[in-house]
């Protein structure tokens, strides 16, 4: 599944200033425990993302540690007051390494 | 979609009168749409959290399917040179209704199709292509996306004619005991439908919402698949995907929710 991993976010486009945004993220993945055993009866590798981080104009504005018991597919919202137009970059870091990306802007009239 | 301000003021007013009744009978709750007469949606055993889930398409997970099916539409495969827009135009639009009406008496094949088999005549007769798997991405994919053009669409199968042998096959399948525990699908989703059967509250087995994003499965799965874990669970051998005994009960069990709305991807624990 590593191959078809594809982040989806949803910002709203403008906001007035000071205005508390919700920011929904989602991303697929299979999010594989390392607990489950396959048909061989040998445990299939653990496979997850264990970090999702959130900056806000290159300043830090959300982290998140992972861990196995999370779904497949997970799905993560929160909220952020906003006080100038910027670019939200989200960073998902995969077990092998991997890192996905993905921005959003969001103008403050 | 472009809306006139009419229609927008008559959603508007539309969705006011939609919450001052469910205010007023918050305790006979009231389904709206995914209750008819007698028959009720999965949708309304659900938590709260699932509900949100599914009816948000973002954060439906089940969206996800769908995107990959809209990508494959268009892409051209097999030795005929086609994809699914060469014949069905660019946009799924052409497939509004399918997941209301299947499965559906074929003239020309003479039998029942349901949607996953329909896809595959298609790949292999139309494009030349080599048939997806029954439970395979692609499958599922491609089923999620054409199902999900019809969504809110009454479901409305024909059980007449010449689809009334099927149907009545599947509905005896329906009512038939079976496996060790000598349970048939009668008894958990009519007798005990809204019970609870250990940790799981029981439906009514309405499969307006499939191909269903189930939490226990963390994925997409079709309604053949939902058909076996019953079936193993009653310790009874399983059929095989697309199996004509699967395909009639497929039939018989969509007709049980004649005018439910087509939910896929729906969202079920």
């Amino acid at each position: 599944m590593a191959s078809d991993v594809k982040p989806r976010v949803r910002v709203q486009k403008k906001a007035a200033k000071g205005e508390i945004v919700e920011i929904k993220t989602l991303i697929s993945h299979t999010m594989e425990s390392g607990r489950r055993k396959g048909k061989d009866g040998k445990l299939i590798p653990r496979s997850i993302i264990n970090k999702m981080e959130v900056t806000f104009n290159g300043k830090p504005l959300f982290n998140s540690n992972w861990h196995p018991a999370i779904s497949a597919n997970p799905y993560m919202s929160f909220f952020a007051k906003v006080e100038e137009s910027g670019e939200f970059a989200f960073a998902w870091t995969d077990d092998d390494g991997s890192v996905y990306k993905k921005t959003a802007s969001i103008t403050v009239a | 979609m472009k809306m006139n301000w009419k229609q927008i003021t008559f959603l508007s007013a539309a969705v006011a009168v939609g919450l001052s009744v469910f205010a007023a009978t918050a305790d006979a709750a009231d389904w709206g749409q995914y209750q008819v007469d007698d028959r009720r949606s999965g949708f309304t055993y659900m938590t709260d959290e699932s509900r949100a889930m599914q009816v948000d398409n973002f954060q439906n997970p089940g969206m996800l399917w769908a995107e990959q099916g809209a990508e494959l539409w268009s892409k051209v495969d097999g030795k005929a040179g086609k994809s699914c827009a060469s014949c069905h135009g660019d946009s799924g639009e052409t497939m509004k209704g399918v997941a209301a009406s299947y499965p559906k008496f074929d003239q020309e094949l003479g039998k029942v199709q349901t949607v996953e088999q329909q896809i595959n005549y298609c790949l292999e007769n139309r494009m030349e292509a080599k048939p997806y798997k029954w439970e395979s991405g692609e499958m599922l994919s491609m089923t999620v996306f054409v199902n999900n053009q019809s969504l809110g669409m009454p479901v409305n199968v024909k059980t007449d004619g010449p689809a009334a042998a099927a149907y009545e096959k599947g509905k005896a399948f329906f009512n038939e005991r079976r496996g060790q525990l000598d349970l048939a699908c009668k008894h958990c989703h009519e007798d005990y439908a809204g019970g609870i059967i250990r940790a799981n509250t029981l439906t009514q087995g309405q499969i307006n919402g499939f191909p269903t994003y189930r939490l226990k499965w963390q994925k997409v799965g079709s309604v053949h698949r939902r058909f076996r874990g019953c079936n193993s669970m009653v310790r009874a051998k399983p059929f095989a995907y697309g199996s004509d005994e699967y395909v009639n009960l497929e039939l018989y069990v969509k007709a049980r929710g004649m005018g439910l709305p087509v939910e896929t991807p729906a969202v079920r624990n």
